[in-house]
């Protein structure tokens, strides 16, 4: 492998060309790579929009080239990424890279080369390291319509959940060159590990765990067959994170397109995937939270937040009313399409946002307001500020408000007595019988869970609720109670207790209790 | 002598031979003046080439020609044009500028990488 020509090479300006893909979100694009070499001194130039990392490609292919058989071309490099103008971060173009520019020299076969995307970061030594976002990159290679993908030896796994792409795991540089019909003896390798993969939340936690609060883990049943958002008030010890926790446990596995994307986001997030997730995420984020960090955002690479890590599962805000008000309020625009849409001068990023909230918060500042074994020291206007940072147009989103209060011992003795208690494995089965009931009702619609159900539905003649039923709701709404958007949540609810108890439509009991369920206090 | 010179002196020997082999005539070798030294001066048929040599061993600090910079392409350019006033009787239509990498391993042929025209 003589690289240094006796003479000037015959075609002094050869081109090369190799396929990646530029994320954006959970969407990518196929990026095409061109290498030319033209008649300058050696060195490498790399243009079209890379970001600080992939400019640094240029010092780690130039190792990995010469760590893995080859020399660099004596002359100069450009290499262009197109379309120029789409911003393009990270490493996961080094693979492509050096393709492209060991076919300049004729020491890949071009024609090998085909439509085949590459993805993966160098290391100097040349071997082959994975990046975050494999899944979703080919993902998008296969919507492209491409064949082939070649990906780090430990993202194979991941990279093989995607159908209709033929994937190929390389170790290295050098074992690449030689499948695409390099003149090399092959070098046994130790390959780069992937990351560690994270374990699905296979719920160790169990619903029978919690002691008396029956009612308040009806209401978390109710919240689960319904996938109604859910706000518990209670003092400090009730309890309330002790439920929360409990509800991933009893929703359905996620199916299609959604476990396909909370595959891709754990994936994106730089976790080891190994096989589709199907288990509902759980996010809890501190209450100092930013708005970035829980809609999503940064500069640069825009990376999800919490609501799209949440999508498909739960996501709880402990101490709710403590979180910035700006960053509540940011939650409306995902409550009410299930996407997020992330803006940036530079890119903009669609992420999946389908989550059930969980807000918990004590009724006032000090935490007392309300319960038989303690006395509030808070000044009225103190316990009104508090939850009036819960803006209206978030409360209006959450079907059901529940008050949970501390356990007393009269009840822990109670409870012993009742014998077993609900298991999530029992309720579980409630809530996926529930659910098959609704999503029978609503076919035919866009929708398939009662929380989604707009009121107008609701209120269809075809749909009323059983005449007597009618009537406490009525009165409600005529003495003011309730207003008419707190009208349709009740229906909504009804429908969801009716569909929990096995009946065709809600009847008087059902519409008791939804009414009950949307709290006293709230 | 340091050995590197010495090094030096025999790539661009070792040049000159290559060059004559393709034909072309040395005009002139290591013609000082005080913006620097140009190594070798030859005429590749009416045109004339200075001819910047760059001799290594072998590649372990990279290409010979990596060592030709933006800043010394400059200097060359400017040797060229103090070349030609200090040699108003040599007769050509145009002026290029070549590199010439060396690889001159122990014990082994020299090998030559040719970049013409490099400004």
């Amino acid at each position: 492998m003589s690289a240094v020509a006796p003479a000037v090479p015959s075609s002094p300006m050869s081109t090369s060309r190799a396929s990646a893909v530029a994320l954006e979100g959970l969407t990518g694009r196929i990026v095409e790579i061109e290498a030319a070499l033209t008649n300058q001194t050696p060195g490498l130039k790399l243009v079209g929009l890379p970001d600080t990392a992939l400019r640094e490609a240029q010092a780690r292919v130039r190792s990995a080239v010469e760590h893995s058989g080859f020399e660099m071309p004596g002359r100069h490099l450009t290499v262009n990424l197109s379309p120029a103008a789409v911003p393009k971060h990270g490493s996961g173009f080094d693979l492509g890279i050096a393709v492209a520019v060991l076919g300049t020299t004729g020491m890949i076969q071009p024609e090998s080369v085909g439509d085949t995307v590459f993805l993966g970061e160098l290391g100097l030594d040349g071997r082959v390291r994975p990046v975050p976002g494999v899944l979703p990159a080919v993902r998008a290679a296969a919507r492209a319509g491409r064949s082939r993908i070649v990906v780090p030896s430990g993202s194979e796994v991941e990279a093989s959940l995607v159908d209709g792409i033929q994937v190929i795991g390389v170790p290295s540089l050098r074992t690449l060159a030689i499948r695409f019909g390099a003149d090399l003896d092959a070098v046994d390798v130790d390959p780069v590990p992937g990351p560690p993969v994270l374990r699905e939340r296979r719920s160790d936690s169990d619903l029978a765990e919690i002691v008396g609060n029956a009612e308040a883990i009806e209401a978390l049943v109710v919240a689960a067959a319904g996938g109604h958002h859910l706000l518990m008030l209670g003092p400090p010890g009730a309890g309330k994170t002790m439920l929360a926790t409990r509800l991933p446990g009893l929703l359905p596995d996620l199916t299609g397109d959604a476990a396909l994307d909370a595959t891709c986001i754990a994936s994106l997030a730089g976790h080891g995937v190994d096989r589709i997730r199907s288990r509902p995420p759980w996010q809890a984020p501190h209450h100092t939270a930013t708005a970035a960090s829980i809609i999503g955002g940064g500069s640069g690479r825009i990376r999800p937040g919490a609501v799209t890590r949440a999508s498909g599962g739960v996501l709880f805000l402990d101490e709710a009313p403590e979180f910035a008000p700006a960053v509540l309020d940011s939650l409306r625009q995902p409550l009410e399409s299930g996407r997020v849409s992330v803006h940036r001068a530079a890119a903009r990023a669609d992420f999946p946002a389908r989550f059930q909230l969980v807000l918990a918060a004590n009724p006032c500042p000090c935490g007392q307001w309300g319960t038989t074994d303690g006395t509030c020291v808070c000044a009225p206007s103190a316990r009104q500020r508090y939850l009036g940072r819960l803006s209206g147009p978030l409360l209006d989103r959450i079907d059901i408000r529940l008050r949970v209060d501390r356990v007393t011992a009269a009840q822990l003795r109670l409870a012993q007595e009742d014998g077993p208690r609900v298991t999530t494995a029992a309720a579980r089965e409630r809530v996926l019988a529930a659910r098959d009931r609704a999503a029978f009702r609503l076919v035919g619609t866009p929708w398939s869970i009662n929380a989604q159900v707009p009121g107008s539905w609701l209120r269809h003649p075809d749909r009323e609720p059983a005449e007597r039923a009618r009537e406490s709701l009525e009165a409600a709404l005529e003495r003011n109670l309730i207003s008419l958007r707190g009208h349709d949540r009740v229906l909504r609810l009804a429908w969801t207790l009716a569909d929990l108890a096995g009946i065709d439509r809600p009847g008087r009991s059902e519409v008791g209790r939804a009414l009950a369920l949307r709290s006293p206090d709230a | 002598m340091a050995d590197k010179d010495d090094l030096g002196r025999r790539g661009e020997d070792e040049t000159a031979a290559y060059l004559t082999a393709l034909g072309w005539r040395i005009v002139d070798r290591n013609w000082r003046c005080a913006s620097g030294e140009i190594d070798i001066v030859a005429l590749d048929g009416g045109e004339l080439v200075i001819v910047e040599v760059k001799t290594r061993r072998g590649r372990g600090y990279g290409h010979p020609l990596e060592a030709v910079d933006p800043r010394k392409l400059t200097r060359l350019c400017v040797l060229a044009g103090a070349w030609r006033r200090a040699h108003r009787g040599v007769r050509a239509r145009t002026t290029r500028i070549d590199l010439v990498g060396v690889l001159l391993p122990r014990h082994e042929e020299p090998t030559f990488d040719h970049l013409r025209a490099a400004a």
